[in-house]
């Protein structure tokens, strides 16, 4: 039955009804997706695609992090104090700002206001290269009290934390070699996301580029709503990072 | 049945109508999730036992769906993407469940 109907309507643009057929010409509107539309959706899903594989590294991650926390909590709890809130706090206002702005790119594109549209991403980038600056800095002070992990790292401060003018509880030797765990999942996490962000700025002066040659301001909006998409989801990733290594260990249980 | 059988995709489209988030929207949500973060960052500062981390969670997921469901427009598109973003999430919640009832089986007790 489908058969014949193909048959007798066949899948091609001269018998679709020519009234809603009228796209644009536009040069990155591609032969075999029958409307703009359609091309865009395609786009937009298989974005989402890549994005999903993404939650499934990350999440790797997320569920190292769920395990250790449970098992080797003491040296979690401890080791998380050791990181500052009022910087954590201010990288998210950060990235949430540079998210803002991203989104409003997608905005000014879909209206085709060039110069705004360059605005927002120099914006975007701006914010993005301030929160890596604030990381750097925190990397910084961990790498001053052999907090990374590895053979300097030192224990010290987590078995004597009076001697620092730490209000802690001691730990014992043996859990106190496990905040190496919580820093080492630390590093990997924040790590994957800096990298994350970094491949994005790259990007970003890439679409700048093109957004300043006026591609992105006739109609063509693609690249610069999937990029948001990957850049929004890289916010998503440290919206979770926030809480769970700076906040959720601050009042053991 | 050719009402149904729409190869070109015109009778019925199924595509979600194209539309353009306004900056108004979005700065709602900026300011949402500013609040937000204002919010968790403040309850961790107050002891409440076991519902530190669940709180701190629950704000995380709740600035996570606003961010996917505006600043990333899933809000405004079809049913595939929808589901689509839905299923990934769905999928980690799995492997996450599957994994962890391995653990805590193995350790019976020990937890």
């Amino acid at each position: 039955m489908d058969n014949v109907t193909v048959a007798t309507h066949p899948h091609t643009h001269e018998t679709a009804v020519a009234a809603e057929h009228q796209h644009v010409a536009l040069p990155q509107h591609r032969h075999h997706f029958e409307t703009e539309e359609q091309q865009r959706e395609a786009g937009t899903f298989g974005m989402w695609l890549f994005l999903l594989t993404e939650i499934m590294f990350f999440g790797g991650l997320f569920f190292a992090y769920l395990l250790y926390r449970n098992w080797y909590n003491p040296a979690f709890v401890v080791s998380s104090n050791q990181l500052s809130i009022p910087l954590g706090a201010a990288n998210t206002a950060i990235l949430i700002a540079s998210g803002f702005f991203m989104a409003l790119g997608v905005w000014a594109a879909e209206v085709r206001k060039k110069g705004l549209l360059l605005l927002f991403l120099v914006l975007t980038t701006v914010f993005g290269l301030a929160f890596l600056g604030i990381k750097a800095v925190e990397y910084h002070e961990k790498w001053e009290k052999h907090h990374i992990p590895g053979a300097s790292f030192d224990v010290s401060q987590f078995i004597n934390p009076q001697a620092y003018g730490l209000k802690e509880k001691p730990l014992a030797p043996d859990m106190a070699q496990k905040t190496q765990v919580f820093f080492f999942l630390y590093f990997a996490m924040t790590g994957m996301h800096a990298f994350h962000m970094i491949i994005g700025i790259v990007l970003l002066f890439w679409l700048m580029w093109r957004a300043n040659r006026g591609e992105f301001s006739s109609g063509y909006v693609a690249p610069i709503e999937n990029f948001g998409l990957y850049w929004h989801f890289v916010d998503i990733v440290w919206i979770f990072l926030f809480p769970l290594l700076y906040l959720i260990n601050r009042h053991p249980v | 049945m050719s009402e149904y059988h729409d190869p070109s995709n015109v009778v019925n489209p199924e595509h979600a109508d194209h539309h353009i988030v306004t900056p108004v929207t979005y700065s709602i949500v900026f300011a949402t999730l500013l609040v937000m973060t204002g919010v968790t960052v403040g309850a961790a500062y107050i002891d409440l036992g076991l519902m530190n981390p669940v709180i701190a969670l629950a704000i995380a997921s709740f600035k996570a769906v606003i961010v996917i469901l505006f600043f990333m427009h899933v809000k405004y598109q079809s049913k595939l993407v929808k589901l689509t973003v839905i299923s990934g999430f769905f999928t980690f919640l799995v492997l996450t469940t599957m994994t962890l009832t391995d653990y805590i089986s193995r350790a019976w007790g020990l937890w």
